[in-house]
């Protein structure tokens, strides 16, 4: 088992460098330059900016340079946010979207697998197809126009909640993390029914019943824990994407995560902060799928005995 | 339970209602709550010209949605709109503008310009002081603007600079900043020398790139002297606080030489790009000033919050441009023509754009103190009149119904763009037959293919005046300019231009830019459509601000006043103290009286 984890761990190193250098390569062959602007520079002016952030050396050079900083963990400065250093952005960025990623995603797992597993139960009632049919709306509600609804009703009509903005407390949270965790609690709701109900087919439940086991039992410490998987491992990939900020949510919460940076970062050609966030993004996506096939092992036996 | 479902629907009814009017073409308004917003007493003035105590509201916070993210706080380094405004608050520059946007005193309390105009003398104040209580003296210029120019702080701004002795030699390198044109003749002397009369330089010095900066802290924090707790300004305001994305706070800097005038005490500024979001938080009352308004809500606006909603013009100009250098437009004077004619600039600004802006068929925008754009004379006849004309031209061209011309029109994504674009090339279509393509690109790409001129036809533009000069406008168009992405080449354009900035009296120098432009627009080099507008939301207990045509409004102008509710409440609360001096009391209500006279 360690050791299995270990080689995975080090095949993440060479996915990382490719990661890198493709990245690299991508931001610079895009026309534009991170200085361009309606108001055109003056010539002398373009040359003292691209000696300033080293932009005239040959790419190749800057490239061999760029992978000798972050190795020393120093992502540069950013080309945009002039004062600040990409490590400073993406340490003021993170904790943020780390929070609201983190509050929606326990809200999608807890009402998502809850709302699944009630409707598994209730299969092919009325209201399993009413949670199924709502799920559905709720996957297809886009969160541009989810996030302005809630903001409307709560915030506008009933005056419950802020409108947006950042300073840390929870009632400027609330809105955007539900926007956040609507569809994903859909999706999970959908999944865990799936499941559910697949795994309350199966013979080891039908056993267990035979048992005589009470039913809450055999839901809770039977069928459960193999129902999740396929959840977990849905869960995993979506919690990197979730935790690295939404572009819309931020936007229309002015909310400051690093979401933002990844399509504002690409249109400014902030060629640092850009590839801080891939590779930010990169170790994090490399880092939750480690964590599921850990999870995967802890809820499926089958898996541990054989690794 | 079901009660709260329905309750729930209920209150979702009206936003999926504003939904589906959204999606509109615009001309059905959405229909949101409507918002009360406190009126404001009357202004009154005491004897110093300044708001009388008795009218100001207690709380003087200031809340203003700013547009991007700062991209920095060194003045020297600074570029956009939202860092400008800010640094209006913090720093001062020799000269300052009024509400009106004139250009008076800064940190400067007067000036002197010698006879050939290419020296000026400013004597700073004698109380200037940084916002640590250090004394703002020459030689702090002196130490800014050749930072400012030196090629080491990679100013993006440095070409406001350009006018100064030696400038542009600095920033290429060829000379040592020391050689700059400027100088410390005592402790509160600057003097600067300029290559050239620049008439404008006054308006320069408002501009950020010739903000002092503090010395010692540079030299103490490196280019972390902008973070707060190391910031040290002159302006009317200091750094506080600086959430990157988040806010940025501003406090009253009680060193500052006219801080007993400065009744904001704080001021924060919110980074906020969209503009609908901005809405949403100005109604919940977050914020008392916005920095842009929703394009679709105009409608609404101006029934549901006139005494909010604030439209007034702009120095800049939306256009379009022809490539020059190639394709069908090269040498075809009356294609160009034809085209510019052809468009309805009524509808375009009055159903396309429907925001105010005013329709132009000039360059340089109208409200410039001493300059009058010329007007073209297909200016002053109908529109089917112009169009009349543009067919013929359109022949004369050699184009026809059967033989059309094919065209692409470029523009960068943008809702407004991509409306103004349709609404043109219908215009060409409907009056001429032209066939357009639009091509829509994203900003970079689109700047990178204007400047080629490689694929480009027609594109769009548009440019806000950098200081109040028709000459922003003009040197765009130089054989030799960087922006100049129509390939415009013409010898006497430049020769004119050269004409202009060595010209040392007014009224040659106005005439010689009248010829510039005139010229410009007979070569038919741009398609002008309408001038901008500024267009925000002001809560209306805010006054002491104008509209003005820069679009300069630095906090330190600015007041609240308290609400008319607020202020009859106070008056019923003095009232049974009061009341037994039946002198005193129709005392008061007589000066209330005289008030609303003297203000209406």
């Amino acid at each position: 088992m360690l050791n299995y984890s270990l080689k995975r761990l080090a095949s993440a190193i060479p996915t990382l460098l490719i990661l890198i250098t493709v990245a690299f390569f991508l931001i610079r062959i895009a026309p534009g330059g991170p200085f361009d602007s309606e108001k055109a520079l003056p010539p002398e002016i373009e040359a003292n900016l691209e000696a300033k952030y080293q932009l005239d050396d040959p790419l190749i050079i800057q490239y061999f340079r760029y992978l000798g900083d972050i190795a020393q963990f120093d992502f540069g400065p950013s080309f945009h946010y002039r004062d600040w250093t990409v490590n400073q952005l993406i340490a003021q960025g993170a904790p943020v979207s780390f929070t609201l990623g983190g509050i929606a995603l326990v809200l999608a797992f807890v009402f998502g697998v809850g709302i699944g597993i009630w409707a598994a139960l209730k299969q092919n009632s009325p209201s399993d197809y009413l949670t199924m049919s709502v799920a559905m709306i709720g996957i297809s509600i886009p969160n541009f126009v989810a996030a302005p609804i809630l903001i409307l009703v709560f915030a506008i009509t009933l005056g419950w909640l802020p409108a947006g903005g950042w300073d840390g407390s929870i009632q400027r949270m609330i809105l955007p993390a539900v926007a956040l965790s609507l569809p994903m609690i859909a999706y999970v709701a959908r999944i865990t029914r799936g499941s559910m109900i697949e795994v309350l087919h199966s013979s080891f439940i039908r056993t267990a019943r035979a048992k005589g086991m009470p039913e809450h039992e055999v839901l809770l410490r039977h069928a459960l824990k193999p129902a999740l998987l396929p959840v977990i491992s849905y869960l995993g990939p979506a919690a990197a994407a979730i935790l690295t900020g939404s572009v819309v949510i931020e936007r229309i919460f002015t909310i400051p995560g690093i979401g933002s940076h990844f399509v504002q970062g690409a249109l400014n050609r902030d060629y640092t902060l850009v590839m801080g966030v891939v590779i930010f993004y990169g170790v994090l996506i490399i880092l939750l799928n480690y964590l599921v096939d850990l999870l995967y092992a802890w809820l499926d036996p089958r898996i541990r005995y054989e690794g | 339970m079901p009660n709260v479902r329905v309750n729930l629907f209920s209150a979702l009814l009206p936003g999926l209602a504003l939904m589906v009017a959204g999606c509109g073409d615009g001309s059905e308004q959405p229909t949101p709550q409507p918002i009360r917003l406190a009126e404001p007493v009357p202004v009154t003035l005491d004897a110093f010209g300044r708001p009388a105590p008795d009218v100001l509201a207690e709380q003087q916070q200031l809340h203003r949605g700013n547009g991007e993210e700062p991209q920095t706080l060194d003045p020297h380094r600074a570029e956009g709109v939202p860092t400008a405004n800010i640094l209006r608050d913090l720093f001062e520059g020799l000269a300052t503008t009024a509400p009106d946007g004139r250009i008076v005193p800064g940190a400067a309390g007067r000036w002197d310009i010698s006879r050939d105009g290419m020296t000026y003398t400013f004597y700073l104040r004698e109380d200037g002081r940084w916002s640590n209580g250090d004394p703002v003296t020459a030689e702090d210029f002196v130490f800014s603007f050749r930072r400012s120019v030196d090629p080491a702080t990679a100013a993006v701004y440095g070409r406001m600079l350009m006018p100064i002795e030696n400038a542009q030699a600095i920033l290429a390198g060829d000379q040592p900043p020391e050689n700059l044109g400027v100088e410390a003749l005592n402790e509160r002397t600057v003097q600067i020398r300029l290559d050239d009369p620049t008439p404008y330089f006054l308006g320069l010095l408002t501009h950020a790139s010739t903000y002092p900066v503090h010395r010692p802290s540079l030299v103490e924090h490196g280019d972390d002297f902008v973070l707060p707790g190391n910031l040290v300004s002159n302006g009317a305001y200091e750094l506080v606080e600086w959430v990157p994305r988040s806010r940025l706070v501003l406090d009253r800097n009680l060193d500052y030489h006219s801080a007993g005038g400065v009744i904001i005490e704080r001021v924060v500024y919110y980074p906020i790009e969209d503009e609908n979001t901005e809405f949403q938080r100005f109604r919940v009352g977050d914020l008392h000033w916005t920095d842009q308004v929703p394009s679709n809500l105009f409608g609404w606006l101006s029934v549901n919050l006139p005494q909010a909603l604030s439209v007034s013009p702009w120095f800049g100009t939306y256009y379009f441009g022809f490539n020059l250098t190639r394709g069908p437009f090269r040498d075809n004077l009356p294609l160009r023509r034809a085209l510019n004619l052809a468009i309805d600039r009524d509808i375009l600004t009055g159903k396309v754009t429907q925001f105010g802006e005013i329709p132009t068929f000039t360059l340089v925008p109208d409200g410039l103190p001493d300059y009058e754009p010329p007007l073209p004379d297909y200016a002053i006849l109908t529109q089917a009149q112009r169009e009349e004309m543009a067919r013929e031209l359109y022949r004369e061209a050699g184009y026809s119904e059967d033989d059309p011309l094919e065209v692409e029109l470029r523009y960068n994504t943008s809702e407004n763009h991509r409306k103004i674009a349709v609404a043109v090339a219908a215009m060409w279509k409907q009056t001429l037959g032209v066939r357009t393509r639009l091509i829509n690109e994203e900003f970079r790409v689109f700047l990178q293919n204007r400047a080629m001129r490689r694929n480009t036809e027609v594109f769009r533009a548009g440019w806000i005046g950098d200081y109040q000069d028709a000459f922003t406008f003009l040197e765009l168009f130089h054989s030799a300019h960087r922006r100049n992405d129509s390939g415009y080449d013409n010898p006497r354009y430049d020769r004119l231009l050269e004409q202009i900035s060595t010209e040392r009296i007014p009224a040659r120098r106005r005439n010689l830019m009248v010829e510039a432009e005139r010229m410009l627009l007979g070569d038919q080099v741009v398609l002008p459509v309408y001038t901008y507008v500024t267009k925000r939301l002001v809560n209306p207990l805010l006054k002491g601000w104008e509209p003005n045509v820069m679009d300069f409004h630095p906090s330190r102008q600015m007041f609240f006043v308290k609400s008319r509710a607020q202020a009859e409440a106070e008056a019923a609360a003095m009232q049974p103290e009061v009341a037994p001096e039946t002198e005193t009391d129709s005392g008061t209500t007589g000066d209330v009286t005289v008030v609303e006279e003297g203000t209406t």
